[in-house]
């Protein structure tokens, strides 16, 4: 069997999501009624068996870190391998891209029993079989592979996708940084495989030479002298960059079919466990084309809308095509239509909020 | 040697065969309730709660369920260095083995484990009862009382103490007589299987119980009029809250309907007392634009496209469209497909109900549908138990 070490990296995160990622890193904000985003990428992994991941972390990952404790939940409380959070050893400085925090923690690569390093971001919604990447990097004999997607959102005009040019074998040729995307373009996942001793090598390399950034570093920098291969990703994966794309993918998991796509016919999606009791719908509930999650007490109406665990709405609220993370409270009366309440957020008796064009965020614990 | 306050021996052998078909498989704390839990759940959730860090399961009949549900025991947070939970079948020893012939027979077979755990108290409890009860406070009064034993009591309608273990007492709440499903009950104090003993003093009557072959070595029916009669120091300590013995499938049907009323007496989602369960993983609930949930519990992994009305929905659970699903208790990973209707049924796990099916008994009985079944349409139950 291979041996494969994860490496999940936070740091290239942009905070395309303002209030929402404001006291979070991207890859822990909530998704889908009882996920945080790097869920997603943590359960690719283990469908995987990746034994060992590491997390470069950059900074605000206190809830990442309370969220993943020991990793028990996805089968990495081992006594050697497992899951290693690794932040940056100089807080102090502006770091200068992921390659030296990569480079300061060369010991955790040099240690890891494996062959094969996957490198990901944290916050892709997307259930991508590295079984197969792997396999393909190895048929291709590649010494890196770049995973793409073709853009399948609405055109953005803000530069925000890196983009991959291929030649007709799938090698990639060229990559070009923040681009505005539009639909077709080769969209570059930031989700890479590459054999480790090649990685440590090129790693050190590059510190020598002062060089910070793997894509442009590493990547680009030998597409002439390595072989970099292409991977087009099919699967379904929203491009999330902002509030709407963030309100709007996680209205997606409201089609049944997408719903079973990600939860029932293939691995499943580990999280955080919580002994939150099943969701109580009391007489006076109306709920339709929700997702409701274990610990709600629904007495409201609930349209259109994911309601995230512990979530309370009291009798006469109605809640529509909004997102409510964990613990909010919608009391008696109130009424809110296309709102992102962050968590433990109360939007108190008959208070009114609705959005009409942009979904609008209360900010974590606000009273409204 | 080392020393323990307390442990506690939980219980959890019994067959359950008033469970028909739903303990065909398992040892009937390993039933599932409350659409996420097993019943055993409730007792172990007391134990973490209590801060008993040592719990025995005795388990006998078809325990591998049990025996990997509560693994090492982590949900409860039993996953330590020291104590923990260790799961405690029968088992040979020099001079050969034998079966548990009774609940005290089960604890003097694993007086060796007791031992070992050198406790001063042991509380006895076991895994069929549904309640919340911190066990402090009864060992509190056990301590100052200076009883030999204490035994947990329930105020029960008089009407229906004669279903139950009755305990005599006096003014100072010191048992004086006990009465096994009295015709005549004179006191509604009824046991609730919760014991807690002086290790020392058990041991000594476990060990002359073992000697009496006529014994039927059950702590009801033997130790504690054996204690009686000796004139041991046995107290009553008075329990108030939710308690229910859910050992028929009328009664487990009931404990999930309690759960339903509005306002509840017996709250699941009770932050300051969580009942932690082995949770498997499952997807959020999705309540589609066509379905309609009142009065119910839906746990994680259902898809409900019908109607639920005052039901418990476990994990996994489907419900088709046009379907309606009414005062009925549904275990984990059944599929009720379209046009079905199912009216104050138990369906077991993994049953599949097929389209159009239509499960409801004309005088409004209780139907019990067992584990693995397939009903078709033409096969729908139409007879209560």
């Amino acid at each position: 069997m291979r041996n494969v070490l994860g490496v999940i990296n936070l740091v290239n995160e942009r905070p395309m999501l303002k209030e929402l990622t404001h006291h979070r890193c991207l890859a822990s904000l909530p998704f889908g009624g009882r996920y945080r985003m790097i869920d997603f990428t943590m359960s690719n992994f283990m469908n995987v068996s990746v034994s060992k991941v590491a997390i470069f972390a950059k900074d605000k990952y206190r809830s990442l870190m309370d969220h993943l404790g020991s990793g028990k939940e996805w089968d990495l409380d081992h006594r050697s391998q497992g899951l290693f959070i690794l932040p940056s050893i100089h807080p102090d400085e502006k770091i200068k891209g992921d390659l030296q925090q990569f480079y300061d923690h060369l010991e955790f690569f040099q240690r890891a029993i494996a062959d094969t390093v996957i490198i990901a971001p944290g916050h892709h919604i997307c259930k991508i079989d590295f079984n197969d990447v792997i396999k393909r990097h190895e048929s291709n004999d590649a010494d890196i592979t770049v995973l793409y997607k073709d853009y399948d959102g609405k055109s953005v005009k803000r530069p925000i996708y890196h983009q991959c040019s291929l030649d007709k074998n799938g090698v990639v040729r060229d990559i070009n940084f923040f681009t505005s995307p539009k639909k077709g373009d080769h969209i570059c996942l930031e989700t890479y495989v590459i054999k480790k001793q090649l990685l440590i090598d090129l790693i050190k390399i590059c510190i020598e030479y002062d060089e910070y950034d793997f894509l442009k570093d590493i990547v680009k920098a030998n597409l002439n002298n390595l072989k970099v291969q292409g991977y087009r990703f099919t699967g379904y994966m929203p491009f999330i960059h902002s509030l709407e794309t963030y309100h709007a993918s996680n209205m997606e998991f409201l089609n049944p079919e997408i719903l079973r796509n990600f939860f029932y016919d293939s691995w499943e999606v580990f999280t955080k466990i919580k002994h939150e009791a099943p969701a109580e719908f009391a007489n006076s509930s109306k709920v339709s084309n929700s997702l409701i999650a274990n610990g709600c007490i629904i007495e409201g109406t609930v349209e259109d809308s994911i309601i995230f665990r512990g979530v309370k709405v009291k009798k006469g609220a109605v809640v529509k095509n909004s997102i409510i993370m964990q613990k909010g409270d919608i009391e008696e009366g109130a009424h809110i239509e296309n709102v992102i309440t962050d968590k433990q957020v109360v939007i108190t008796k008959n208070q009114i909020i609705t959005a009409m064009n942009k979904p609008i965020v209360v900010r974590k614990e606000v009273v409204f | 040697m080392a020393s323990k306050k307390w442990i506690a021996m939980l219980l959890a052998g019994g067959q359950g065969s008033r469970l028909g078909e739903l303990t065909s498989d398992l040892a009937k704390p390993a039933v599932p309730f409350g659409g996420k839990y097993r019943i055993i759940d409730f007792t172990l959730s007391n134990c973490t709660h209590s801060g008993i860090d040592t719990v025995g399961i005795l388990t006998q009949y078809r325990p591998h369920i049990l025996n990997s549900y509560i693994g090492n025991g982590r949900p409860w947070d039993f996953d330590r260095n020291n104590g923990g939970v260790s799961m405690l079948p029968p088992y040979q020893g020099k001079d050969g083995g034998e079966w548990y012939k009774g609940t005290a027979n089960a604890v003097y077979q694993n007086f060796h484990f007791i031992d070992h755990n050198n406790p001063e108290y042991v509380l006895v409890i076991s895994g069929d009862h549904i309640y919340k009860m911190d066990y402090n406070n009864m060992l509190e009064d056990h301590i100052e009382k200076g009883a030999h034993a204490t035994i947990a009591v329930l105020e029960v309608p008089w009407g229906e103490a004669n279903r139950f273990g009755i305990m005599n007492t006096n003014e100072t709440d010191q048992i004086i007589e006990f009465d096994e499903k009295p015709k005549y009950p004179k006191s509604n104090l009824a046991s609730m299987g919760v014991y807690i003993f002086n290790w020392k003093h058990l041991k000594k009557y476990l060990t002359e119980d073992e000697q009496d072959t006529s014994s039927s070595n059950d702590f009801g029916k033997d130790i504690i009029p054996k204690m009686l009669k000796d004139e041991a120091k046995l107290q009553a300590y008075r329990f108030k809250g939710y308690w229910k013995d859910v050992g028929t499938i009328e009664s487990l049907w009931e404990a999930h309907m309690d759960l339903l009323e509005e306002p509840s007496n017996f709250k699941l989602g009770d932050p300051n007392w969580q009942i932690y369960a082995g949770n498997a993983n499952h997807p959020p609930q999705y309540i589609s634009e066509d379905a309609d949930v009142t009065q119910s519990l839906v746990n994680e992994g259902c898809l409900v496209f019908g109607k639920v009305d005052h039901s418990v929905l476990s994990y996994n659970v489907q419900v088709g469209s046009g379907s309606i699903v009414q005062n009925s208790v549904i275990m984990p990973n059944v599929k009720i497909g379209n046009n079905v209707i199912v009216e104050k049924v138990i369906i077991g796990s993994g049953t599949v109900i097929e389209d159009g099916a239509v499960i409801s008994d004309s005088k409004k009985g209780l139907i019990l549908i067992g584990e693995n079944q397939r009903v078709s349409s033409e096969s729908a139950l139409l007879k209560a138990l």
